[in-house]
């Protein structure tokens, strides 16, 4: 596939899917450290969220850093929109940012949860 | 020169920072399957400037990647970064 082809089919994904997570390995599995991190906040915020493994498919995983402009995954896209790595999307959970931003763009998630 | 002399160059020209730390944990990651073993692939970066007052965490961190570029999409495996502007407290 073209980097073209590849960059309509991360557009496809994040605006089928609420929250997308480009990750290495699954969210059952995740395979690295920083990936792991963003799986088990949004878990532990009961996030229904899409995992897409970028381990599965080199083109994948060289599209989403140039489609971002971002040269590290994980990659968090909710709405349509970069959130960002793993370092961006902790820090927004530990000041509740993550949880006000889901709350704003309409986003389901546990509310109990309201603090790391 | 090493990798992280080079990049505190230009850390120290590209964002003027008041504090830059540069931690290299690459020996922690030795044995991990994706390490190249290099003792140069994981480090951990805090940085006070005043260039990230009023942006956002993904424009810091873009700045950070832009001035990076080179070692990011070469000898380094891992950035953890963390990014304050001067009036923001470092946690």
């Amino acid at each position: 596939m073209s980097q073209q082809e590849i960059h309509d089919w991360i557009r496809k994904q994040i605006a089928a899917n609420d929250v997308v997570l480009f990750m290495k390995g699954t969210k059952q599995f995740p395979q690295c450290g920083f990936s792991g991190q963003i799986a088990q906040i949004l878990g532990y915020l009961g996030v229904d969220y899409r995992d897409i493994n970028v381990l599965d498919d080199m083109s994948v995983r060289d599209g989403i850093k140039s489609f971002t402009n971002w040269p590290t995954i994980p990659q968090l896209y909710v709405k349509g929109e970069f959130v960002g790595g793993c370092d961006i999307v902790r820090e927004m959970f530990q000041e509740g940012e993550l949880q006000q931003m889901l709350e704003s763009k309409g986003v389901a998630y546990d509310k109990s949860r309201l603090t790391a | 020169m090493s990798a992280e002399a080079q990049m505190r160059e230009k850390l120290l020209i590209g964002l003027e920072p008041i504090r830059l730390d540069i931690i290299n944990e690459s020996e922690l990651h030795a044995g991990h399957r994706n390490s190249p073993g290099t003792g140069e692939s994981h480090f951990r970066i805090l940085i006070v400037s005043p260039k990230f007052s009023g942006k956002s965490r993904v424009e810091r961190h873009r700045m950070v990647n832009a001035l990076l570029s080179d070692e990011l999409a070469g000898r380094i495996h891992a950035l953890a970064l963390k990014t304050y502007a001067p009036e923001e407290p470092v946690g």
